[in-house]
């Protein structure tokens, strides 16, 4: 299938990234290549196939990963915002959120 | 550079220190990374000084790494070092802990000298998509070191750390690993635990181990492997006696598989009668060689790049410049903030994979390719689960061709997904992967050859690799290495 230069910017709204105009021409072509690409699995009858979900083996899917939910130490709020690039007063500070 | 065994006994006899041991694989480091690029950050004072402390420890000579140096790959979280994933957008962050994998290689005494360069989030085979530029292959310096992570197998190759971590969510691990001439070896899906490795393809990611010899990738899987209560995803299956386990001989009637057409169309002549050699070593070894069919392993490629930029695009969804690394400036409201964030921070690929995903998972196309991907990967499970049936281990090449040059690929995105034809397959079927240098190309660049293994066979893995490594032993050194640096 090919993508278009609006179908681009579309998925780059999605997707929260602000592209330029070369990009927007780049990717159309490439993600086009690449979708076209991967439609050779249109030829795979899967209709009595059940999806696998996920990566687990059999005995990654019996392993039981429930524990007492139970108080414990984490970070804290001083380390939480060593790497914060704009932390104010205990806080993640913004832009603002509306226009 | 001696193995790890050797090593660790001459600094539990106290014939060398880890301090003196630690001190000449950093010096070799520093020396090297101008001209290879492998790290991003070399720990100099940190490294040291926790090898002073295995000095001083009462325990060293039970300590499995004891005075070890260790590379990492920099999308591992250690404690007091950065973790930049190759893009400009983590900052770089620095984690506030450590990675299970890491917090067991302290505990066994090894010793993390720095963090080794990779493509930007682990997306790339050529290393060319770091943003701190790329990592050179040891055997060439015109040449890619494969990817992501390059800079671990570099840093091997070269002689500058007897073992490194790496992250292997499509190949990651054995591509570079055959590029550069090492072991490199990817683990059952739940092997080791995934806490604190940054999350790329969440059902795909393995952290892996590059080493030069199957006897010292044991040692190090020994001590990271096995249940973790951090990372749900790790399974409750004992970890066996890997080091024991590897000097173990192969069973009569030892079975390897060979699937015909893994060897056809697109495979180097060169990688070809390499692989086909390794299969007379084998043969000579007393296996039986056996014909398998993946039929669907000729869609693992398709099918990779529909499920793996689908969970990379939820996964890096989190980097928006709220709590850690980059922020862009001037961005007037928070939407634009995120926008420019993540615009000026990733690099083209990243920002190609995560609008692929974006696209297979968005309303309308979620059942015509994300959904239709899973059940292909299902039949692609069913595929070895009916393969190993009929042999023990299957042996293919690790890569199609040796490593190649800088910029053949890098404007092709499909000619480069290409690459991981070999090695995908293990990834989207959880199973275990070994890459084994096994040759030279007659331009002087390493071979490898893939061996993979039904689910928790990482001993039988490492038995079938030694006794290759035995017979046909990988003496060939690059032409960059720690000690033409000295």
């Amino acid at each position: 299938m090919s993508i278009s230069e609006s179908d681009i910017e579309k998925i780059a709204q999605l997707a929260h990234l602000d592209i330029t105009d070369d990009e927007r021409k780049m990717f159309a072509a490439q993600i086009s290549e690449i979708v076209t690409y991967v439609e050779q699995l249109n030829a795979i009858d899967t209709s009595n196939v059940e999806p696998a979900l996920g990566g687990l083996t059999p005995e990654g899917e019996a392993t039981q990963s429930d524990r007492a939910d139970e108080v414990q130490p984490s970070l804290g709020q001083k380390i939480a915002l060593e790497e914060a690039p704009d932390p104010a007063s205990e806080h993640f500070r913004v832009p603002k959120v509306l226009a | 550079m001696e193995s790890i065994p050797n090593l660790t006994s001459s600094i539990a006899r106290g014939e060398q220190t880890a301090r003196a041991n630690v001190e000449s694989s950093i010096k070799a480091a520093e020396n090297l990374n101008k001209s290879l690029n492998a790290f991003l950050q070399i720990d100099r004072e940190g490294a040291l000084q926790r090898a002073d402390e295995i000095d001083k420890s009462p325990s060293k000579d039970t300590l499995p790494l004891a005075g070890i140096p260790i590379a990492i790959k920099d999308n591992i979280c250690v404690r007091g070092m950065q973790a930049s994933c190759g893009s400009r957008i983590l900052g770089p962050y620095h984690p506030p802990y450590n990675a299970t994998a890491i917090e067991r290689l302290i505990k066994a005494g090894g010793v993390i000298i720095g963090k080794t360069n990779c493509d930007e989030f682990a997306m790339g085979s050529s290393n060319e998509n770091s943003a701190f530029g790329p990592v050179k292959n040891p055997w060439d310096l015109t040449r890619v070191p494969g990817g992501s992570s390059g800079g671990s197998a570099a840093a091997v190759a070269a002689g500058l750390v007897p073992a490194a971590l790496g992250s292997d969510t499509g190949g990651s691990v054995r591509q570079p690993a055959a590029l550069c001439g090492v072991i490199g070896f990817k683990p059952t899906y739940g092997r080791i635990s995934r806490y604190g490795l940054v999350a790329f393809g969440s059902s795909l990611d393995q952290i892996g181990v590059f080493a030069r010899t199957t006897g010292d990738a044991a040692a190090v899987l020994q001590v990271i492997s096995g249940r973790d209560s951090h990372d749900a995803t790790t399974a409750d299956v004992p970890v066996p006696n890997y080091i024991g386990e590897t000097e173990k001989n192969l069973e009569k009637g030892f079975r390897l598989g060979v699937s015909r057409a893994l060897l056809g169309e697109g495979l180097d002549e060169e990688v070809r009668a390499a692989i086909e050699k390794a299969i007379e070593t084998y043969r000579d070894l007393g296996v039986e060689i056996v014909d398998i069919e993946l039929p669907h392993a000729k869609y693992a490629i398709a099918v990779y790049y529909i499920i793996a930029t689908a969970e990379a695009s939820s996964n890096l969804a989190r980097y928006d410049g709220v709590r850690y690394g980059f922020r862009a400036e001037d961005a007037p409201g928070l939407r634009d903030m995120y926008r420019k964030t993540r615009n000026e921070g990733f690099g083209a690929e990243v920002k190609r994979r995560i609008m692929l995903g974006t696209y297979v998972l968005s309303a309308g196309y979620y059942d015509a390719y994300y959904l239709k991907a899973q059940k292909v990967r299902a039949l692609l499970r069913q595929d070895f689960a009916n393969a190993f049936k009929r042999c023990d281990l299957i042996l293919t090449p690790t890569t199609p061709t040796p490593a190649f040059r800088f910029g053949e690929k890098v404007d092709d995105p499909l000619a480069m997904y290409l690459n991981d034809i070999y090695t995908v397959t293990a990834n989207l079927s959880g199973v275990p992967g070994i890459s084994v240098p096994c040759g030279l190309s007659s331009e002087g660049l390493p071979i490898g050859l893939q061996l993979l293994g039904p689910y928790w066979s990482e001993s039988t893995l490492f038995r079938a690799a030694h006794a290759y490594e035995t017979v046909n032993p990988f003496t060939a050194r690059p032409r960059i290495n720690a000690d033409s640096a000295a």
